[in-house]
Formats: structure tokens, C-alpha cells, sequence
């Protein structure tokens, strides 16, 4: 006798405690596979883009800090790069350094806030988030000596950085990048060969390389699936070109590849903060730049990789002192064009873990 | 079991360059959505008045609270479980302020509870939409009394950076009655533990005879 | 470091396979017909030359008599960028084929498009709003938006 099943529509979110802030999702299961899953976003949408039409360029770096709220350096580092091409600025040589030192210790912290929520999601319940968030509060202090505030950080202005570092900067930094890599291990050590992570993530939610390019993948999604491409070897902006660092890539897509990825970048990560503290010398950094900022007309688009993917700000002037238009390339909002692709097949636990490997941020998705 | 990498894009494929058409109840899910949203937008344009417990100046001093009172206030403020609710950027602060450092768990308060049945405390934390606005109602209507709410942020105390914005609530406290306003842009998780703690002091004063939390 | 290709140059190869589809050309970009986009975009993602599998961003701005849609192309091979606009005279109901079915990616910013701008894309398969809510009237990123007056009051009157 067969049983007779039905597929039914559930609703996960806007509240809920897997989803990475208030995302919705209506699932179409048979059973517990899913056949069919509908992302439903918008309840964050705070129209930023809206906003900044009537913000002077420097306020804007505000706006630009709430929108990948786990990671406000990059963003502040993308806006900031299209206002001076826009203005045609070169910043100095010393203040890219430190925009370089604050972006790649900002990607730690994200991917570790990724990996943390990513074991959350698998079960884990709290325990890898602590050890995650324990390293993230060390490099938050860092932040709070350069600028003051921990999460949205509003650091870097057009033609450099808001200030010079104070000196208790540069040992604690020293400390810290000699501590990271035994805490990284040990954060690894606790993950990578374990074998509830294998059985659950190896094999799950694969996303081939034609797949990924053809649905905008970018940043450690795609680099997961085996594309080699990051915008900070293939666009160099500020000083990557005189940095080198080596770029993790998977082979298969599947989850286990995003987490792994994301664990060895912050290797990388850490290898790039020690050569800029070794080549960074003395020097002004901020360039002398009027006060209120009126671009010639015309538009302007620099792409950087930030931790989630291709993060750029599309700005238009028309010659005022607030961008005609600005667009924000989200990394997470275009990332999850791929849902669908990702989900079908496989079951309502993958569904989650496989959320949490995307590591998309509701801030840039809805903006 | 797992799959091998071979076979992907599970039962119906992956075709790629072409979506899966949307199915049809969506549209009416999302009208109906969108008519309780309008709903909500058109009365929620007063805001709630706080719930104060007032207590006339000149009689301040010479109210004592009874033992049961004092011990009911006791077990409540010992132990107030927070609903998992994060919005926006603050909730990494909430989140930061439950982990080893800014240890919550001192007060009792590490049990974020997943579903509102069982938490006494609703922490709004970050930029409340309009669209996202009858879940925290619904959220907030599911709790049990007493129940508190916090309104952390700017964003969740009068709209924050972004009163201006087309899709943004001017407050919380248009959607909830709320208990605390903890500002800061996001407020440390040192400041949200003082928030909390102001809390606390009010819990201190509740009195069997007179209104309960969250009425 | 990538190059981006000049509109003049890309101009130049898409006219000889598409005659009537280049309508101007500048050093940043192509402007392209309407009804040729998807076609277009469908070439130079497949073609051996360019092989544009990359879709950066779909987006629109409203110049007050005009709305302009822009692609911003990028080959992952060929290490190069490039900027297609398609532009859409006047305000009433913009409308453009959609290149949903080209790249996969283009599917939800060209919702969002939709929901912020006005701008019908034909073909996209599903067309609704996604950041603001079903029953929102208008389009909230155009310049002639005007939000209804909504009568907050704050506790000390005024």
C-alpha cells in the first residue's frame, strides 16, 4: 500500500532563529524534500539609495557603513574609491596602507562571524559562534583605538582615512597577528575533519562553475566552485599590487568547499596585514581636499572584493554637492539569485546550513 | 546519505539561464501581505505612550512594596529571557553582549529564547520597515505577560538615520509599548547591559495591586 | 588589470553582427536599442571573442526625461569589462526585453528595477515587487516620487 503525500507550502521567517536576519523563505516540501523554495526580502529595506540623493558625498560614508553591518570597512573602502575616481583624488600612499590593514582585518572578522553562524546553523548550537566572536572582539578593539566605534565605523573618507593610527595601535596589532593563526588552527581543528561537518555539508547544495558565473556569483561563493577570480588580483585598487597573497579555491561548490574557503582566506588575510605592517612607512594620510565636494558631471564604478563578493558603488553626478544617483552593487543581494538552484533536491536541514554557507547579510540585500 | 558531486541540481535539473516559473499562490500570499501592511501603516501613526509606573512625588518615599511584591519582583528580574529578535546592525551588539566578553549570562539572560511562547523580553533591535511590521506585532502579541520591551538603537527608538526614509517606522513604539530606550548607533553591548539593568530597577517596582507588565 | 573595452571598439563589433542595434557610442559605453538587448547580450556572452559570462549589475537611473538601463559586462577569460545602457524616452511606462534568460543573475535586480524605478522588463518570469510591498503606491527611486503626507505627531504636539 503506497502512502499518499501532498506537497505543502511552509513559511520560514522573517522570524526565525536559523536565518541570517529577516529573510523569508516559502518552502514547497514533499515530506522533507524540497521541491520548490521562494525568497521573500524586503523587510529591511531602509531605501539608503534614496537617501543618499540628499546626502553630501562625506555623509554618505554614514549610510554606506549599514549596509554590510558585519563588515563596514569594505563598504566604506568601495564608496570611497568610485567618489575619487569620480574626483579624480589619488589618496596617499600611507593612507591606502591603512585602508588595506582595516579591510583585511575586517574580512577576518567577517568570515569568522561566517563560520560561527555557519556551525550554528548545523547544530553546534553556540559553541564555535564563542570562539569565533572571542578573536572578533580583539580586532573590534583594534578598530575602536583607530576610529572609535566598533561596528560601523565610518574610518575612511574621501582622499584617505579619517586619522593616523595612536600608538598603542601597532603593538597590539603585533600581538594579535601572532596569536591569530594558533586560534584560526584551533578554530579548524574543531571543524574541518569533524564528522557531523563532513557527512552534512560534503556533497550538499553543489553549485557547478558554468552555474555560478551565469547567476552573478562572486567572492567566496564562486571562488568555492572552483572559478578563479578575485577583483583584488584581477582590479587591483589601492595598494593590492604591491601585496601577494594566494587565492583558496574549491573543487566541488558544496558547502564544505564555501566553509573552507572562507578558513583559508583568513589565513591569507593575516599574511596580507603582516606585509603592510612590514612596508608601511611614515606619511600623511589623507589628501587635502575641499570641503564640500562637487564632482564634474559624469559617472563612476570601482569594483572591490569585499568579504561576501563584488561589492561597487555606481555613483552619477550632475555637478551638485549630493550624487545624483547612487547604486549599490550588494554581493549578498546578487549571490542569492542562485537559491533556487542551490535548494531544490536536497532536505529542510540542508536548506538552512546551506543559507548559512551563502553568508549573505540582510543590510546589502535589501538595502 | 550524500550525493555524489556528479548528479546536480537535484530532481528537476538545472537549468541554468532559465527560471522555474513562480507559482501561482504567491501573488495572493503577497497581496494580503501587502493589504495587513497598509493596514498597519494607515493606525499605526500614533505612537503607543510609554507604560510608566507613576508614582505621585509626594507620596514617592513612603510606599514600600510588600514581600510577595518584592519576591515576585525578584524571580522576574532574575531570569528575564530575551526573544532572538535582531533586525539590523545592532543585533551583532546584542549578539556580542551574549558572548564571553560582555557576558549576558551574569543576569540570568543567555537563554534567547527561539519562539516568543517562552521569553519575557522582546529586545527590538535595529531598523524596524513598515513591511516588517505586523511580524513584531504578532511576535510581540504571542508573548505571555509580564513582558517587557527594549528598543535598542536609534533606529528602533525614533527611526534613527533613516526617519526620513519612505519604508522606515518611525519608532518602535508606533508597533509596541516600550520599557527602555537604549540609544547609540549601535549602542555598546556595555550600554545595553546598563539598559538592561534600568530594567531591572523598573521591574523592582511592580505591585500585585496595580497594572502588570505589558498590559 | 582589467581592461575595459571602449564603447567605440565594442560598438563597432556588435553593429557588424547586429546592424540596427547601436545607437551611439562613447568611450564608456555602448548604447544599444531596446528590442535588441536580449539578443545582444546573448551573443556576447557566447562568443568565442568575448565571452562576457560575467553579469556585474543591472541598473537604471532616471534622467527626468529619460530612463537609461545599464549593464555592466565582465569576462572572467578575457579579464576585460564593458557598459551596455539601453536608453527609454519618456516617463510612461518604460518597458525593455528582459535578460533574465540570458544570465541567471540578472532575474532579481531585475525586480528590484522594477519595484524602485517603474521599468517593465517583458519576459522575466517573475515580475513582482521585491523590496517594498505589494500595494505600495509608486516607485519609490524616481525623482518625481512624493510620499503621502503621513500626520506623525510627536508627544509635545508640533
Amino acid at each position: 500500500m503506497t502512502l499518499h503525500t501532498e506537497p505543502v507550502t511552509v513559511n520560514i521567517g522573517p522570524h526565525h532563529p536559523s536565518t541570517h536576519g529577516v529573510f523569508r523563505m516559502r518552502v514547497t516540501f514533499d515530506g522533507e524534500n524540497i521541491l520548490d523554495v521562494e525568497p521573500v526580502i524586503g523587510y529591511l529595506h531602509r531605501g539608503t539609495e534614496k537617501l543618499a540623493e540628499e546626502r553630501q558625498y562625506t555623509q554618505v560614508i554614514t549610510l554606506t557603513d549599514r549596509l554590510d553591518y558585519v563588515a563596514s570597512m569594505t563598504n566604506n573602502q568601495a564608496y570611497v574609491l568610485s567618489c575619487e575616481r569620480l574626483l579624480g583624488i589619488d589618496p596617499p600612499v600611507r593612507g591606502m596602507y591603512l585602508r588595506v590593514i582595516a579591510a583585511e582585518l575586517q574580512r577576518i572578522v567577517s568570515h569568522l562571524v561566517a563560520t560561527g553562524f555557519f556551525m550554528q546553523d548545523l547544530g553546534a548550537f553556540a559553541t564555535p559562534l564563542m570562539y569565533a566572536m572571542r578573536e572578533r572582539e580583539r580586532i573590534l578593539d583594534l578598530f575602536e583605538m583607530l576610529c572609535g566605534a566598533r561596528i560601523t565605523v565610518s574610518y575612511m573618507r574621501i582622499g584617505g582615512v579619517f586619522q593616523d593610527t595612536p600608538e598603542e595601535f601597532w603593538p597590539a596589532l603585533g600581538r594579535l597577528l601572532e596569536e591569530l593563526p594558533g586560534y584560526v588552527d584551533e578554530l579548524e581543528g574543531l571543524i574541518s575533519a569533524n564528522e557531523i561537518v563532513l557527512t552534512r555539508t560534503k556533497g550538499v547544495s553543489i553549485i557547478p562553475a558554468e552555474l555560478a558565473i551565469n547567476a552573478s556569483l562572486t567572492g567566496p561563493m564562486l571562488r568555492a566552485s572552483g572559478v578563479a577570480w578575485d577583483l583584488r588580483k584581477a582590479a587591483p585598487y589601492d595598494v593590492y599590487d604591491r601585496l601577494s597573497f594566494e587565492m583558496p579555491l574549491g573543487e566541488h561548490g558544496d558547502n564544505y568547499d564555501r566553509y573552507l574557503v572562507r578558513i583559508r582566506e583568513i589565513r591569507e588575510s593575516i599574511k596580507l596585514v603582516q606585509q603592510c605592517v612590514e612596508q608601511i612607512e611614515p606619511g600623511a594620510v589623507r589628501a587635502t581636499t575641499a570641503m564640500l565636494f562637487r564632482p564634474p558631471p559624469g559617472e563612476a564604478y570601482v569594483p572591490i572584493e569585499a568579504p561576501k563578493g563584488e561589492l561597487g558603488f555606481y555613483l552619477v553626478s550632475d555637478g551638485s554637492i549630493a550624487p545624483y544617483r547612487m547604486h549599490i552593487r550588494a554581493p549578498s543581494f546578487v549571490n542569492l539569485s542562485v537559491l533556487r538552484e542551490m535548494m531544490v533536491g536536497w532536505k529542510l536541514a540542508d536548506a538552512i546550513v546551506s543559507l548559512g554557507s551563502i553568508d549573505f547579510n540582510m543590510g546589502e540585500v535589501d538595502r | 546519505m550524500t550525493q555524489s558531486p556528479d548528479d546536480v541540481g537535484g530532481p528537476l535539473g538545472s537549468p541554468y539561464g532559465q527560471s522555474m516559473p513562480a507559482p501561482v499562490i504567491s501573488w495572493d500570499a503577497d497581496r494580503i501581505e501587502g493589504e495587513t501592511i497598509e493596514q498597519l501603516k494607515w493606525s499605526a501613526q500614533e505612537a503607543f505612550p510609554d507604560p510608566l509606573i507613576d508614582v505621585p512625588d509626594d507620596i514617592k518615599h513612603s510606599i514600600a512594596v510588600t514581600s510577595v511584591d518584592a519576591l515576585l519582583n525578584w524571580s522576574r528580574r532574575s531570569a528575564v529571557w530575551p526573544v532572538a529578535f535582531g533586525l539590523a546592525c545592532c543585533v551583532f551588539e546584542m549578539i556580542a553582549s551574549a558572548m564571553s566578553r560582555f557576558d549576558i549570562s551574569r543576569f540570568g539572560m543567555e537563554a534567547m529564547r527561539a519562539t516568543p511562547r517562552q521569553a519575557d523580553l522582546l529586545i527590538v533591535s535595529g531598523t524596524l520597515t513598515w513591511k516588517m511590521a505586523p511580524a513584531v506585532r504578532r511576535v510581540y502579541d504571542q508573548m505571555a505577560e509580564p513582558k517587557w520591551v527594549i528598543a535598542m538603537g536609534v533606529c528602533a527608538t525614533s527611526g534613527g538615520p533613516y526617519y526620513q526614509g519612505y519604508s522606515v517606522v518611525p519608532g518602535v513604539n508606533h508597533i509596541v509599548p516600550v520599557d527602555v530606550y537604549v540609544p547609540g548607533c549601535p549602542p555598546r553591548p556595555d550600554a545595553l547591559l546598563y539598559g538592561i539593568m534600568q530594567l531591572h530597577e523598573k521591574i523592582k517596582k511592580y505591585s500585585v495591586g496595580s497594572n502588570p507588565a505589558g498590559a | 588589470m582589467t581592461a575595459t573595452i571602449t564603447g567605440q571598439r565594442l560598438g563597432a563589433e556588435v553593429s557588424s553582427h547586429f546592424p540596427e542595434a547601436v545607437v551611439d557610442v562613447s568611450d564608456g559605453a555602448v548604447w544599444l536599442q531596446p528590442a535588441s538587448i536580449a539578443g545582444v547580450c546573448a551573443y556576447l556572452r557566447d562568443d568565442e571573442s568575448h565571452q562576457f559570462a560575467l553579469l556585474s549589475s543591472v541598473t537604471a537611473v532616471d534622467y527626468v526625461d529619460h530612463f537609461e538601463v545599464v549593464y555592466r559586462l565582465t569576462s572572467i577569460v578575457n579579464n576585460t569589462s564593458t557598459v551596455l545602457k539601453v536608453r527609454l524616452p519618456g516617463r510612461e511606462d518604460p518597458a525593455l526585453p528582459s535578460v533574465a534568460g540570458v544570465w541567471l543573475g540578472a532575474n532579481l535586480q531585475e525586480r528590484e528595477i522594477y519595484d524602485l524605478m517603474g521599468v517593465r522588463f517583458e519576459g522575466h518570469p517573475n515580475l513582482k515587487r521585491i523590496l517594498t510591498w505589494e500595494g505600495f503606491e509608486g516607485h519609490p527611486l524616481r525623482r518625481d516620487y512624493l510620499e503621502p503626507p503621513l500626520p506623525y505627531t510627536w508627544p509635545h504636539g508640533g
